[in-house]
């Protein structure tokens, strides 16, 4: 008897990424299918992309998916939960989307505690638009809007999302990841697979912040890029829980009468 | 009951179970009697969100699922939706909004204005499409067209704006509630999880530009449909008038006001009052002209619907203006007296 160990997820299609080599969204779009399909979740899932290299997601994820303005990807999502509360809603960001024009979004769907969750691209850098200096871009670093890098005193500081919402009381879970080795991958699947059972089981707002790799706009090879998240952006984004409110919030369900 | 609570109570009895807003004067009644209501309402949703723009986009998201939503807000706050609006016209989401409107430009001041027509009929956000606004002038028309609103958003798809302004929004009338119409929405059009099926996405991207032309043309053939189906106005002793005013929502009250004091002064004034501002009712503004050669465009504005009027009636009868903008409201006296010396110079 022969035992299949890998396989093509049922929840992504059979379609080409747009994707540059060595970007990590196609790894992030993978993992999240197969933990659909493996949770048993396709049917009733609703994704929501962003604006960015990811609006097109939809040609990628075999699930209900509508695409939300910029930034305003938490907002939509919490119509749709709030309408269908039943219905596994996670939207996808990336780190302009979050940190800079859908702050206000992303901090208060947060703070509502809404049972959404929200993966969330960190690569330090506008993707789509060509190279564009990010919320998340680190100092010194050489952006098209940063040529002689992001300065502090002009440009302010890298924004910490995970260290940031970790103070929000609605926040149920948080966790850094990356995609830059076969070891990051896994722990991102498992981040996120704890952030969907968190939101299956109704327990509240959840994040995964996954630090991904851009080798075109970083201008590296894409092996560079991996190490560059491993060496360097690790050190001002460190991977790690950042709140973990699941067994209390299990308790606080268990209480209610 | 106030406007706002009007309009509040005929979204819920036509159906809304999604609504989001942020406070704004003059239409906070509204949010808060969304907030009391909706919790008694079987599945009903009631949101106060951390902006106009996390609205919008809330109740694009509820939409989507399939349920009736509104938002509200007030000027300077529409501003901030237009960017939902458009994306909701894109992505063929029914929804309403409602803009009870007060003084601007800019943060301006609270008291009721018109000065929102441009952005109200002109699309407001970005890109090639249309909103219909529907104008209502009184109590019994907030009841009336906030329901019709949610009958107009399903059948089209599309949303639909409530444009009234401070003093309907305010103002106390007696009401009777129509009974709402079964709503008929298809299901192919809402997004619930895939189930066992296909699964569907909705999106107002298009990067190719043959494809997005043609997204362009269909909603360009909806609105076509719309301006023949869907416009709506009324006449007052306009049989015999001599002179016409054209106004529409609080500046046709007032209008009335001034054409009975006109009328026993022996004057034959009449009122042409659009109760859609988009699509706006031009064939039957013109089909008046051959009747009635002077035509007063009265708006709480410097003269915005004054342009819809001049492309109805350029050429074919004489249009004059009076305006207030900025929060000023004229009384009927007022009006009346701006109307009796134009009608006296006509002699």
């Amino acid at each position: 008897m022969s035992k299949i160990v890998f396989q093509h997820p049922r929840s992504l299609k059979h379609a080409i990424f747009h994707y540059c080599p060595g970007c990590g969204h196609s790894i992030a779009h993978r993992i999240i299918c197969e933990i659909i399909d493996e949770m048993g979740i396709r049917g009733k899932t609703i994704g929501v992309p962003p604006a960015g290299c990811a609006v097109l997601a939809y040609n990628y994820f075999d699930v209900d998916m509508i695409e939300a303005p910029h930034g305003r990807g938490p907002a939509m999502a919490t119509g749709i939960k709030r309408a269908l509360p039943d219905r596994m809603v996670f939207s996808y960001q990336g780190d302009g989307d979050l940190a800079a024009i859908g702050m206000a979004e992303s901090f208060h769907a947060a703070n509502r505690g809404e049972n959404i969750t929200v993966i969330f691209i960190n690569n330090a850098v506008y993707g789509m638009t060509g190279g564009q200096m990010a919320p998340t871009t680190m100092l010194n670093q050489k952006t098209t809007t940063s040529p002689a890098g992001r300065k502090q005193a002009l440009d302010g500081y890298p924004v910490k999302v995970c260290e940031i919402f970790s103070q929000i009381g609605g926040v149920t879970y948080l966790e850094r990841c990356s995609v830059s080795s076969p070891a990051g991958v896994n722990k991102t699947k498992k981040a996120i697979r704890k952030a969907f059972q968190c939101q299956m089981d109704g327990l509240g707002f959840s994040m995964i912040e996954i630090l991904s790799m851009c080798p075109t706009n970083w201008k590296m090879s894409s092996i560079n890029s991996c190490k560059w998240i491993d060496e360097v952006m690790v050190k001002e984004f460190p991977p790690g829980v950042y709140k973990d409110n699941i067994a209390a919030m299990k308790s606080t369900m268990e209480d209610r009468p | 009951m106030s406007g706002n609570n009007i309009i509040g109570e005929a979204a819920i009895r036509a159906g809304c179970r999604f609504y989001a807003g942020y406070p704004i004067t003059p239409q906070n009644e509204l949010t808060e009697y969304m907030a009391e209501h909706m919790r008694n309402a079987e599945g009903g949703v009631f949101i106060q969100s951390e902006s106009e723009i996390a609205a919008i986009n809330m109740i694009a998201g509820a939409s989507a699922t399939g349920v009736r939503v509104m938002t509200s807000s007030s000027s300077p706050g529409i501003d901030l939706k237009q960017e939902g609006i458009s994306s909701m016209a894109a992505c063929e989401l029914p929804g309403i909004i409602v803009n009870i409107m007060r003084g601007g430009p800019g943060l301006g001041n609270i008291r009721p204005s018109q000065g929102d027509y441009f952005q109200a009929t002109r699309g407001g956000g970005h890109g090639d499409y249309r909103t219909i606004v529907l104008a209502p002038a009184t109590g019994q028309e907030l009841a009336d067209l906030t329901m019709d609103a949610f009958d107009l958003a399903d059948k089209y798809r599309t949303p639909v704006m409530i444009l009234a302004d401070g003093m309907m929004g305010q103002m106390m009338e007696p009401v009777i509630f129509k009974k709402a119409k079964p709503r008929h929405y298809p299901e192919k059009f809402m997004l619930r999880g895939a189930g066992e099926g296909k699964s569907k996405f909705i999106r107002g991207l298009l990067l190719d530009p043959i494809d997005s032309e043609e997204h362009n043309w269909k909603l360009f053939r909806k609105y076509e449909a719309i301006i023949e189906k869907e416009t709506l106005f009324e006449e007052h002793l306009t049989q015999d008038a001599e002179m016409v005013i054209v106004a529409y929502g609080t500046a046709a009250r007032i209008a009335r006001g001034a054409i009975k004091r006109l009328r026993e002064q022996g004057m034959k004034v009449g009122l042409f009052r659009p109760r859609t501002l988009w699509p706006f009712p031009e064939l039957k503004l013109r089909a008046l002209s051959s009747t009635t050669k002077t035509f007063l465009v009265f708006e709480m504005s410097t003269g915005q619907m004054l342009e819809d009027v001049r492309l109805a009636l350029q050429g074919y009868a004489d249009i004059k203006f009076h305006g207030r903008p900025g929060g000023a409201v004229p009384t009927p006296a007022e009006l009346a007296n701006v109307v009796a010396k134009i009608y006296h110079k006509k002699d």
